[in-house]
């Protein structure tokens, strides 16, 4: 079969790989992308995104107030511990101040700035109708400038030559086809959805795993880069991972599977133990410690238990809570061990502190006298019936991903740059994330690095 | 208390707005997740009350995360579209024509069929040479005749919405409320807001956003009210002034029928085409073949309206002015048991949701 010839080959169908497609698209390029998922699951982990964090000095249409750069900077600075590669963040930010003006020009829509999850609308502008509007608009976009999409391809393999691409070779439903381009960008995401790969790290632990988003972020790409001589990024070992519902499904679960009841109970494990401090600081700040919490449990798996008092004061979970009369009920009904939850709800009651109970603020609920003590939101567990939440790891992304340069140009171990292999998106989020994560982060990363990609891959 | 909607479709719409309760990327679309995100918990007047304030416009379905074939299966505009057409089942009176909501086409049939009958019956001669209609029908016979089956829907419909006020608002409009509120659920109706309420016009599918939906709805609803205004002043004309038809074609009933039915004839047909157009998976079937039989209902209404004008001075006038108010008959008659009622429980729905946003 003759390979099809293109000037661009876009490797992933999400937010970065179509970001690099029209960028190079509109610059005149002959783009096709390859996306592994079918087209009614297109759009890799973007179809589950809410919104973009971005600079802005002053309000705009869709953010309030102000947030420099040096403001986001710090952000990056404190959840990666300074994990992260300082000029290219600092360049992605700036880039960060216009992107949502670029994106509307691709028929993407914004939420007003004034609607919506208000606590966030400074710093994150909010996609209308969520990450799968934002990918039909980019793909209706594609369409419109001639873009080919091309779906279920999987890419099996990528034809160099010293550091330069030369072709990528997928398998459709069709059969195998070889794409031949004068650049490619890589958009392909993380290994988070590749169970015998998370089984390498993480062992027996990882079968009890729920991946948050898209069941086709294998990391096929990634592994193939790194075994053709890419220089890795971020560490191989860890991943993004918060408490879900134990009862989310194994994939593609998203936004919904959250719980947030934790802050305002306590968590046990299997053993009816407590384990961390519940009330360390407001939930969002903390919630993505909790899937590493659980993930160190015995059998991977944690309870949530509060009281009907606070019912009310989180968003309800899409999952029915467990409910029972009494700890002792609730315990048999979630098979902990019946005394050992009794004696943990006993010991707890009894070191809550008086107090003023409020869920808005670092409030003086606490316990004294308990390892560990609950430092906020303190309440005893007395008002029946008792609701549980089962809780699992339910992994995001991971960090593990190529070298880049401020091209966007894929590093080669010994420090040569790889002039016309672009990376884009989760694949090189490990450069400015090493680890930790803060809300809509990936998607400036995904727009940004996108962009940047498409632009060199179009000849510059 | 009225008999609820069905329940297997209650039960999907709860499922739906816990899911969707907890995803919220869709509260910017429209009045219905705003509404959504203020309850925990969905009773079976909650759902009607949502599905009653969706204007369908399909955003959230290709928005969806969780739509089909995602094992939640998440179809909030199908899902809502069904359970509005049951809520009319729900609402009619007298209960057994609520058939009428599952069968639209038996029902308009029948419906002109008695619509035939009754004009043939009172008509007293079908031979007169000029165009007087009291001479083929007399004035107070006619007036008799629809005012009678007129009086019939208003009770009916009003009896409805005591329904669905009962089960959907059972607090109801306060006294204290100002006159501010029900004036801004009246312009969200009349404008059609939340049709093009994101800035953009809804879709017809996946981002393909068009304005024709409400253009037509706008030509039948504005047509349907200046025929309304044209037998108004024509019943004013010859109540109070004793100016007998037949009227000039400058007056002003005829000069407001015209254009009513101008829009009645385009409006019906665009409306139609639309639906015709659109993704199927927006809509319950039901719902569509309520909205079409209405349609043709309006639009034949419209036609002959405008051929009997025409053509008044002709001596088979009898013969049309027979046909037309059969389907007259046939779409009053028809009023509380098809769509129409959908305007009925949409305003109620819009003017709770201003009386909610208020508190």
């Amino acid at each position: 079969m003759i390979p099809e010839s293109y000037d661009v080959a876009v490797l992933g169908g999400g937010n970065a790989a179509l970001c690099a497609a029209l960028v190079a698209a509109d610059r005149g390029a002959r783009v096709v992308v390859l996306e592994r998922a079918p087209r009614e699951f297109r759009g890799g982990n973007s179809r589950h995104v809410r919104n973009i964090r971005c600079m802005h000095a002053v309000p705009t249409d869709v953010l309030t107030d102000a947030y420099t750069e040096d403001e986001f900077m710090a952000d990056v600075l404190r959840v990666t511990g300074g994990i992260t590669n300082e000029t290219l963040a600092r360049m992605m930010i700036r880039a960060s101040a216009d992107a949502t003006r670029r994106m509307n020009r691709f028929g993407v829509r914004f939420q007003p700035s004034l609607r919506g999850t208000l606590h966030l609308g400074r710093t994150n502008a909010f996609f209308l109708g969520g990450g799968k509007a934002l990918m039909n608009s980019a793909y209706a976009h594609a369409g419109r400038l001639g873009v080919r999409v091309i779906y279920n391809a999987e890419v099996v393999g990528l034809t160099m030559r010293d550091a330069r691409f030369e072709s990528a070779t997928v398998r459709t439903p069709d059969g195998e086809a070889t794409f031949q381009a004068k650049a490619v960008v890589l958009a392909a995401g993380g290994f988070e959805s590749n169970l015998e790969w998370l089984a390498d790290i993480w062992g027996e632990a990882a079968k009890n795993f729920i991946v948050r988003g898209t069941p086709y972020n294998t990391g096929t790409v990634l592994r193939l880069m790194l075994d053709a001589g890419a220089e890795p990024v971020g560490d191989p070992t860890q991943c993004h991972a918060v408490a879900i519902d134990a009862r989310a499904p194994k994939f593609d679960g998203g936004i919904v599977t959250r719980l947030d009841s934790l802050p305002l109970g306590i968590v046990v494990n299997k053993y009816g133990d407590r384990f961390y401090d519940e009330g360390e600081d407001y939930w969002p700040k903390r919630y993505a410690i909790w899937g590493r919490l659980v993930a160190q449990q015995p059998d991977q798996i944690a309870y949530s238990i509060v009281d009907s008092k606070v019912v009310h004061r989180f968003i309800p979970s899409v999952f029915p809570p467990i409910v029972a009369a009494s700890i002792r009920e609730l315990a048999a009904s979630i098979d902990v061990p019946t005394g050992t939850l009794a004696a943990t709800v006993e010991r707890f009651n009894s070191a809550v502190r008086p107090g003023t109970f409020d869920h808005q603020a670092l409030d003086d609920c606490r316990t004294e006298g308990l390892v560990p003590n609950k430092t906020h939101w303190a309440q005893r567990l007395d008002t029946p019936p008792f609701l549980a939440y089962p809780l699992r790891p339910g992994i995001t992304f991971t960090y593990l991903g190529v070298k880049v340069d401020e091209r966007a140009r894929v590093v080669m171990k010994g420090g040569g740059v790889a002039e016309n292999i672009f990376a884009a998106g989760e694949i090189m989020a490990g450069n400015i994330l090493g680890r930790g994560y803060v809300a809509g982060v990936g998607m400036t990363i995904g727009t940004v690095f996108g962009e940047i990609a498409g632009k060199g891959a179009a000849g510059g | 208390m009225a008999e609820t909607p069905g329940a297997a479709t209650l039960r999907k719409a709860e499922h739906e707005m816990v899911v969707c309760n907890a995803c919220r990327y869709c509260e910017a679309y429209c009045p219905v997740f705003q509404a959504m995100e203020q309850r925990v918990t969905f009773s079976s007047g909650d759902l009607t009350y949502l599905a009653n304030l969706c204007h369908n416009c399909g955003e959230c379905l290709y928005a969806c995360q969780y739509a089909p074939p995602h094992e939640f299966g998440i179809d909030v505009p199908h899902t809502l579209s069904t359970l509005r057409v049951e809520s009319y089942e729900s609402f009619a009176w007298p209960s057994f024509a609520a058939v009428a909501f599952r069968r639209p086409w038996i029902a308009t049939i029948a419906a002109l069929a008695v619509g035939v009958l009754a004009s043939a019956t009172a008509a007293r001669t079908l031979r007169v040479r000029d165009a007087d209609f009291y001479r083929v029908i007399p004035h107070d016979t006619m007036v008799l005749l629809f005012g009678i089956i007129g009086l019939f829907a208003v009770a009916a419909m009003a009896i409805g919405h005591r329904r669905f006020t009962a089960l959907a608002d059972p607090k109801g409009p306060r006294r204290s409320e100002g006159a501010g509120r029900s004036g801004q659920a009246t312009a969200d109706a009349l404008t059609l807001k939340h049709l093009h309420a994101t800035g953009e016009d809804c879709v017809d599918a996946e981002e393909t956003r068009r304005p024709w939906r409400r253009w037509m709805h706008h030509c039948t609803f504005y047509g349907f009210a200046l025929c309304f205004a044209s037998t108004t002043v024509a019943a004013i004309y010859h109540l109070l002034l004793g100016w007998i038809a037949p009227y000039a074609y400058t007056s002003v009933p005829v000069v407001l029928g015209t254009l009513g039915g101008a829009g009645l004839l385009i409006g019906p047909v665009g409306l139609f085409l639309v639906d015709r157009s659109r993704d199927p998976q927006l809509t319950d079937a039901s719902e569509r073949s309520l909205g079409s039989a209405f349609l043709a209902l309006l639009f034949l209404t419209s036609l002959t309206g405008l051929i009997l004008l025409v053509l008044r001075e002709k001596p088979y006038m009898p013969t049309l002015l027979v046909i037309h108010l059969a389907i007259v008959f046939a779409l009053f008659i028809t009023l509380p048991y098809g769509k129409f009622v959908h305007g009925i429980y949409r305003a109620a729905a819009l003017a709770k949701f201003r009386r909610e946003e208020s508190l």
